[in-house]
């Protein structure tokens, strides 16, 4: 096409271009062949493993397909866990249909929950889309409420307080896959997540995911080169609601059950946590997050009760000291480890992490004594808090938890100073370096 | 019969609340002219461009666009039948970087549209154009810079590069030029004057030198009304615009 001679005018922009494509194939590739060998690695190839990555698999897609809303179109969702719930339902009484007879395999039941996502999403997004801002926020958590009340008193199709069920196993076997394994609906997730995951990253790089930025940006201006604000908003909700389907839909087929619970205030406010831990300013961030939310959730809820509690704190604790989340604290750090330093942080980084954990442990032996009396008197004060019995009738466990807490912070804020030191001392190592 | 004027505006009156701020403008911009509107401090030039371009509806009267009647439309409507503009307060996207900014406003224009189906940063004619815009307002090498961090005089040229890179033929600037130093403005005005070439432009500007530079015509706007429409030459010798406006700087 171009005749041999390049000019340096032609080539100067193109090689912007390059940089700006810079997308590589290879972490996809690893990521996918990381996903099928995961669930045979000797050591996870346990059930629970499976079905933990199952879980976060699901978290994920819905997790991006909520941040597609607020980290790409700026439009806070609190009711996002309506598509997904609605997915979930679609899908399940797809399942139905499958049972009773309807030549589809399994694997396609995600596509029921693409369409009622899509379905829903196109209904519901038609009005909330009208507004930006606090009006949609508030609009989505009316919404909300709505659906969860229509879900309890419309028992046909969501089967009330009990939800609605049906069997994977009993459907068309395609190449001889019953589903009746946790590892054959760990590859069925993983395949769905993976495929979901590449589209939404592709969404971006529309001429239709690019306008969504605009919009964010600035939606008067956006109207005055030709796009009209509210279309872009909703088909945004709409592509926004299909994927949230498909998660609802892996949730039905992962669970057999879809319930009331999958379209709750619960699940919308689990999700907008995702985003928010992983950070909603970049792509893969949500991902991060609903990765490690999965995990707290599967493991916390093992130990305590008053797990949403924790999540509370992280919450409050991300948005106030790292609101760019994980995502942007791992940016932070690229420079460091391109440059072969992050040892020159890390000293400071075990120095404050020994205080951080005295006083998370003194904070949540306090409150674990107070969840405890509070939700469960008739129990007493004798228990067993971190392997250790104590009598909270006693001033000693008060006396330590309060000594932990407050000896924990005292020494971590002193530990600072080391982590600032470090950070200096790698950023001038830097300058030193990239002075030519 | 001659070709409709590229813009028509009939009797446009635009109160907000009570304060009536324009008041009864009738213009005909002829197709392909450089059209300068100027005035006093809050005369309601602003308020006539967004009149024009569907920021907000008139209260009273009709303006057509090309024959057509587009009042009271959206501003995108009136963005796709060709009119673009830009903005005396800087509006551009501030998290974008520059190339994208002035992307956003070549792919409607190039019919992507909503489009689902191409990847943005694969489709030649939009980055030929793109890069075209960026190399016009000197903006090249500061293409990957989120435009919220560029200096001022940067940011009124991306306002531009916005404007004009989505091939509007009816062209109206805001004060293009305020703010920018000696050199800024000169580069500008050869920029607009190269642009402008076959298409229909219409500039609202209160540095004298460039609208008497710039224009085929001049319209005076004072307190709502266009006191007088004429060729530069003559606007200089009208009584009643010296009285009104040019009379602290006449000579
Ligand atoms: N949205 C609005 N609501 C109320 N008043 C407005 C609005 N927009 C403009 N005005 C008023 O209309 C009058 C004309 O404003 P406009 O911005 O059109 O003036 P202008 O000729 O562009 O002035 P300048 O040269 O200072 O830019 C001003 O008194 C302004 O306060
Ligand atoms: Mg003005």
């Amino acid at each position: 096409m171009m005749d041999g001679r390049p000019s340096a005018a032609v080539s100067v922009p193109l090689a912007g271009v390059a940089a700006r494509r810079g997308r590589r194939a290879w972490p996809w590739l690893l990521a996918a062949a990381g996903l099928c060998v995961l669930p045979l690695v000797p050591g996870l190839d346990s059930n629970f493993v499976r079905s933990l990555v199952s879980q976060m698999g699901i978290a994920a897609v819905f997790a991006l397909s909520f941040n597609m809303l607020l980290g790409q179109t700026g439009l806070l969702s609190f009711g996002h866990a309506v598509y997904f719930g609605l997915g979930g339902y679609v899908a399940i009484h797809g399942m139905r249909l499958i049972n009773a007879g309807l030549p589809i395999p399994i694997p396609l039941v995600p596509l029921f929950g693409a369409a009622g996502g899509l379905f829903f999403g196109v209904l519901i997004g038609s009005v909330t889309t009208k507004r930006a801002g606090t009006v949609f926020a508030m609009i989505t958590l009316g919404l909300g409420e709505l659906v969860v009340a229509a879900s309890l008193m419309l028992t046909r199709f969501f089967g009330g307080e009990e939800g609605i069920t049906a069997n994977r196993t009993r459907a068309p076997h395609l190449f001889g896959l019953t589903f009746a394994s946790q590892l054959e609906v760990y590859y069925l997730i993983a395949f769905w997540a993976f495929l979901s995951v590449a589209l939404m990253s592709a969404f971006t790089r529309t001429p239709l995911g690019r306008m969504c930025n605009a919009v964010r940006d600035n939606p008067e201006r956006a109207e005055f080169v030709g796009y009209n604000p509210q279309r872009v908003r909703l088909l945004a909700f709409a592509v926004s609601a299909m994927f949230a389907g498909v998660a609802g839909g892996l949730h039905a087929v992962n669970y057999e059950i879809v319930a009331a619970e999958a379209l709750g205030a619960a699940r919308s406010g689990a999700v907008l946590l995702m985003a928010f831990v992983g950070g909603i300013g970049s792509f893969f961030g949500p991902i991060l997050g609903a990765m490690v939310i999965t995990w707290l959730q599967v493991s916390l809820s093992d130990y305590t009760t008053a797990w949403q509690l924790y999540f509370g704190i992280l919450f409050i604790i991300i948005v106030l000291f790292a609101p760019g989340g994980l995502a942007w604290l791992i940016a932070l750090h690229l420079p460091l480890a391109r440059a072969r330093m992050l040892h020159t942080v890390l000293p400071g980084y075990l120095a404050a992490l020994a205080p951080a954990l005295v006083m998370v442990l003194g904070g949540s032996l306090l409150l674990e004594i107070n969840y405890r009396l509070a939700t469960k008197p008739e129990l007493g004060t004798r228990m067993s808090l971190f392997w250790v019995a104590m009598d909270v009738s006693r001033p000693w466990p008060w006396i330590a938890g309060l000594a932990m807490l407050a000896g924990g912070f005292y020494a971590f804020r002193r530990s600072w100073a080391l982590v600032a030191a470090g950070w200096h001392a790698a950023s001038e190592r830097m300058r030193e370096d990239g002075a030519p | 019969m001659s070709p409709s004027p590229a813009l028509q505006l009939q009797e446009v009156h635009k109160s907000f609340g009570p304060t009536p701020i324009i008041r009864g403008v009738t213009l005909d911009v002829v197709a392909g002219e450089r059209h300068a509107v100027i005035g006093p401090n809050g005369a309601g030039k602003s308020t006539l461009f967004n009149i024009v371009s569907g920021r907000f509806p008139p209260t009273r009267g009709t303006v057509r666009l090309k024959g057509t009647d587009i009042t009271g439309q959206p501003p995108f409507e009136i963005n796709r039948r060709g009119l673009s503009r830009s903005f005396q307060v800087t509006n551009i996207f501030p998290r974008l970087s520059v190339h994208e900014n002035v992307r956003c406003s070549v792919l409607w224009s190039l019919r992507y549209r909503y489009s689902l189906w191409h990847r943005v940063d694969r489709l030649r004619d939009v980055e030929d154009r793109t890069e075209r815009i960026l190399a016009q307002i000197n903006l090249s090498a500061r293409q990957d810079v989120p435009a919220g961090v560029l200096t001022y005089a940067e940011q009124r040229a991306l306002e531009i590069g916005i404007t004009i890179a989505g091939g509007a033929d009816v062209i109206l600037l805001d004060e293009p030029t305020a703010g920018m130093s000696h050199s800024e403005t000169e580069y500008a005005v050869e920029l607009i004057r190269g642009l402008s070439g076959g298409k229909t432009l219409v500039i609202v500007e209160h540095d004298m030198g460039v609208v008497f530079n710039l224009a085929d015509r001049i319209s005076v706007l004072v307190y709502g009304e266009i006191i007088a429409t004429d060729t530069p030459d003559r606007i200089r010798a009208n009584r009643a615009v010296q009285d009104a406006y040019l009379g602290t700087e006449h000579h």
